[in-house]
């Protein structure tokens, strides 16, 4: 095992042990090794037996005061609420994965002394915690948090999630309001029918008694469960539009407005409660079935917000203060530490600096900035302090812009649903117009059956299987995904997958990990491979640049003196007396005082590192991004499927070249800006085809938008996941093909359902309007429909093989079958 | 049949107060988060002699 226990990444060489439950676990850094202790130490070293997959790794050497700031009450008051002797907080936490996290974040938070009441909601991804403010403060609680790996955003704006917890609980209670009604409803009807059935006439009174109490029943029903479609139906009607709820109104109200003046009337005509109350029902529990598709994007949200941080250090006259980015102004100086996200665009004054843009260009080497030059907001500083001049904030940003060229590419998207909006408005335009001639014949040649059979044709033709056939094969779709480890965001994303017939794909985080490791060493100056890996290794243990970490496996023993780091260039130091140095091949030949720089060899692709002491060159080291373990074979498997792969990546020609050969991907795109990626996509769609794009940093938000669908890494920027319609949260790229297949799978049953529909309505309708139908078999036929739309439906739901693997266990277990 | 006049109101009670109770249910939150709460049954169980490693 040479993964580490708690965050589940590489050793890379740690020798660092936790001990967990009276075992010996290995860990990859003092990090992880002191969450790791300190979960175990507090009797919860349950979380690593229920938790899905592995946690977060804390960031190494975090800065200890890095909370402080939140204990000034002032600076607090703007994210908490305060009551007498008591203070709420509501947080966002990055790095809470399953019901393990919140379970272990409760159980933490619990055992302090003075918290009132913790609730972690692993769904949306927060919690709420109200304590005692005389005994802590906000800086505890987050300090406490971050101690167990996850980082606690303080959450500003609340109003998105609350609107769609709101609209999550009205839906319920109309729902249950409908359901209990229907149900009453139905009872008393069944007793009247079979009374007519058994050719029994019932007593005028009793008859009666239960119309008024049908009524009684039915009103709060139609009024209440019933709202959001008489609402909408009065809306489209005034912006003269069809909507779908148009005649579902129309029916509606002439049925109850009929059985209320029936009613009142003594038993002359027919009451319709009962299909009233049915039709409400089938209708609500449709609509809820497509909000809960449709709320699994919640916690996204908030996804900007995590970007940049909250808090700056800025440089006054005398010190340097930890002030809010609220507070900051243009012109004002800030320093920005090692590992820091700028937290906004400003002039670079001090030293140069690495900065990694990742994020914003997909190069995912990190980029050497002069002095002078602009700096931007997002991107991280991974060098040492630098001190940056703001010169915008905010909205001005670049990242805002990135954000807004995100939005705009989102308006590109081809309008599906619009369609069959469409489609449907003019079905029910003849609905209508149907009803309308059946009225008129009626009347015609016998006006006691025209209401009935008028009411039977706008309920028969509802087209309310219609309208459940894509959400109920969704559902059961998004629970199939969901234990293939993908997350569906967008509902409309499925039907675009199954006819996807393009897949591009970014290489950094997609096809490959994201990060570097040693692919090729040549040495040239007498001393072999691993001699030279290990003295490379051992300049490098003091450096934090990327590059360095990956040679951290070859470290071994042995002392470094004189070790002199130079900025963006490399590392110089003497082992055993001789002085080396490793970096760029300019900077390793000019310790040889050699002018000419001999140039690498021409076999090395990807990021080229030399080694080299006073006399000689000793050595090359070609430092490449290693593959996913599944790219390959689900590339082979997505071409199988009539899916032609592409890749599209921000970084340089060799290594996408790499990568394109390993995967056996023909066509490739390098050095492409986040503009020209979303220009390749919009060019493909403009010549016929269908496009996935597949992708995980904030620079590929915009492309993500504009494809047919978009497909985010679970591990990847979470603005990525805002603007993508799946993501596949167990980064196995395996499950991409199996999710194709489904798409397909759920299209095809969709369509089952749609014909189903098709094929009841159209065969109803005249059956209906000869007034063969009365309006309560139309709304027995009309739920039936539904029914066996909602049956159809459950074949694409996960076989059940769930009771030897328990739930937590799958995503854990994709993994493994992967590394 | 007159019992009907008793039993159809007492059922109607019922049903009234089945749907408060779910009103106050949902109001409080208790449909909020399906999932976390689950777990929390696993709270004070015995390890089980046998642990499956997850990230073997």
């Amino acid at each position: 095992m040479n993964i580490c226990f708690h965050c589940g990444e590489p050793l890379r060489g740690s020798t660092l042990i936790a001990r967990v439950e009276q075992r010996d676990e290995p860990v990859c850094c003092s990090g992880c090794q002191a969450v790791a202790e300190l979960i175990a130490g507090t009797g919860l070293g349950d979380f690593y037996r229920y938790r899905d997959g592995s946690s977060v790794r804390p960031s190494e050497g975090t800065q200890t005061d890095k909370w402080r700031v939140y204990a000034d009450p002032q600076f607090a008051a703007q994210f908490t609420q305060t009551a007498p002797g008591q203070t709420s907080v509501t947080l966002l936490i990055e790095g809470l994965r399953c019901s393990a996290c919140s379970w272990l974040i409760d159980q933490v938070l619990r055992r302090h002394a003075g918290i009132h009441d913790v609730s972690v909601n692993a769904a949306t991804g927060r919690a709420s915690v109200i304590w005692d403010s005389t005994k802590l403060n906000l800086a505890d609680v987050m300090r406490t948090i971050a101690q167990l790996g996850y980082v606690p955003h303080p959450v500003t704006d609340e109003t998105v999630t609350r609107a769609l917890r709101q609209e999550r609980r009205d839906n319920l209670k109309r729902l249950a309001v409908a359901g209990f009604g229907m149900m009453q409803v139905m009872m008393f009807a069944v007793a009247v029918y079979s009374a007519q059935l058994a050719n029994e006439v019932m007593e005028p009174s009793l008859l009666n008694y239960f119309r008024f109490v049908s009524l009684l029943v039915a009103t709060p029903v139609m009024f209440y469960a019933g709202a959001p479609i008489l609402l909408s139906a009065w809306n489209s009607l005034r912006s003269r539009s069809i909507g779908m709820d148009v005649p579902v109104s129309i029916a509606l109200v002439l049925a109850y407005g009929a059985s209320v003046w029936n009613t009142f009337n003594g038993a002359v005509g027919e009451v319709y409660f009962d299909s009233v109350t049915m039709f409400i029902f089938f209708l609500t529990l449709g609509r809820f079935v497509q909000m809960s598709v449709r709320q699994h994007t919640a916690g996204v949200t908030d996804a900007l917000a995590r970007q940049l941080p909250s808090i700056a250090h800025r440089i006054d006259a005398d010190r340097i203060e930890d002030v809010p980015v609220t507070s900051l102004r243009v012109g004002d100086l800030i320093q920005v530490r090692r590992g820091e996200v700028l937290p906004a665009d400003g002039q670079l004054l001090d030293t140069e600096a690495h900065i990694d843009e990742a994020m914003l260009t997909g190069e995912s080497l990190p980029v050497r900035h002069q002095v002078g030059q602009r700096v931007v907001a997002g991107t991280i500083n991974v060098d040492g302090p630098i001190s940056i001049r703001i010169t915008a904030l905010g909205g001005d940003t670049a990242l805002s812009h990135i954000v807004a060229l995100m939005q705009r590419a989102q308006t590109y998207k081809p309008a599906l649903a619009r369609n069959a909006d469409a489609a449907a408005g003019k079905f029910l335009g003849y609905v209508l117009i149907g009803a309308g001639l059946t009225c008129a014949a009626w009347l015609a040649i016998n006006p006691a059956q025209a209401f009935a059979a008028t009411l039977a044709v706008l309920v028969v033709a509802c087209p309310c299987a219609f309208a459940i056939a894509m959400p109920a094969a969704l559902a059961a779709a998004t629970a199939s995904l969901g234990r293939h480890g993908i997350l569906l965001t967008d509902p409309d994303a499925l039907e675009s997958l199954a006819k996807v017939d393009h897949i591009v794909f970014d290489k950094t985080g997609t096809l490959t990990r994201g990060e570097l490791h040693v692919s090729k060493c040549l040495s040239m100056g007498g001393l072999n491979d691993s001699r030279c890996l290990q003295i490379a290794a051992l300049l490098e243990r003091a450096s934090e640049h990327p590059l360095a970490r990956a040679f951290v496996p070859y470290l071994d023993q042995g002392t470094v003196d004189d070790l002199r780091t130079v900025a963006g260039r490399g590392v110089e130091g003497r082992i055993d007396g001789r002085l080396y140095r490793i970096g760029t091949p300019a900077f390793v030949a000019e310790l040889r005082q050699e002018q000419q720089q001999s140039s690498s060899p021409a076999e090395l692709i990807g990021s080229v590192i030399a080694l080299g002491d006073e006399k000689r060159a000793l050595a090359w080291f070609e430092l490449t991004d290693s593959l996913r373990p599944a790219a390959a074979s689900a590339v082979n498997q997505l071409r199988s499927l009539n899916i032609e792969p592409q890749i599209l990546s921000g970084d340089a020609h060799g290594a996408v070249q790499a990568v394109a050969q390993q995967c056996g991907i023909a066509e490739s795109f390098a050095r492409r800006t986040a503009k020209e990626k979303l220009a390749h996509v919009l060019n493909l769609q403009k010549n016929g085809k269908r496009v996935a794009v597949i992708g995980d940093g904030v620079n590929d938000a915009p492309v993500l938008g504009a494809a047919n669908v978009s497909i985010a890494m679970g591990r990847g920027a979470a603005l990525a996941h805002a603007s993508a319609g799946l993501v596949l949260v167990s980064d196995n790229l395996a499950a991409l093909p199996e999710a194709v297949l489904l798409a397909r799978r759920t299209l095809r049953i969709a369509k089952q359902n749609l014909l189903w529909a098709a094929i009841y309505n159209l065969g109803s309708i005249p059956l209906a309007a000869l007034g063969f139908i009365p309006p309560w078999l139309a709304a027995l036929g009309m739920s039936l429909s539904s029914v066996a739309v909602v049956l159809n439906s459950t074949r694409l739901l996960p076989r059940a093989t769930r009771k030897t693997t328990p739930p937590a266990m799958t995503s854990a277990h994709l993994r493994e079958t992967t590394a | 049949m007159s019992i009907l006049f008793v039993l159809i109101p007492l059922s109607l009670a019922l049903v009234v107060f089945a749907g408060w109770g779910f009103f106050w249910a949902v109001n409080t939150g208790q449909f909020d988060d399906l999932e976390s709460p689950g777990w929390d049954a696993l709270r004070d169980d015995a390890p089980p002699a046998e642990k499956p490693n997850l990230d073997g």
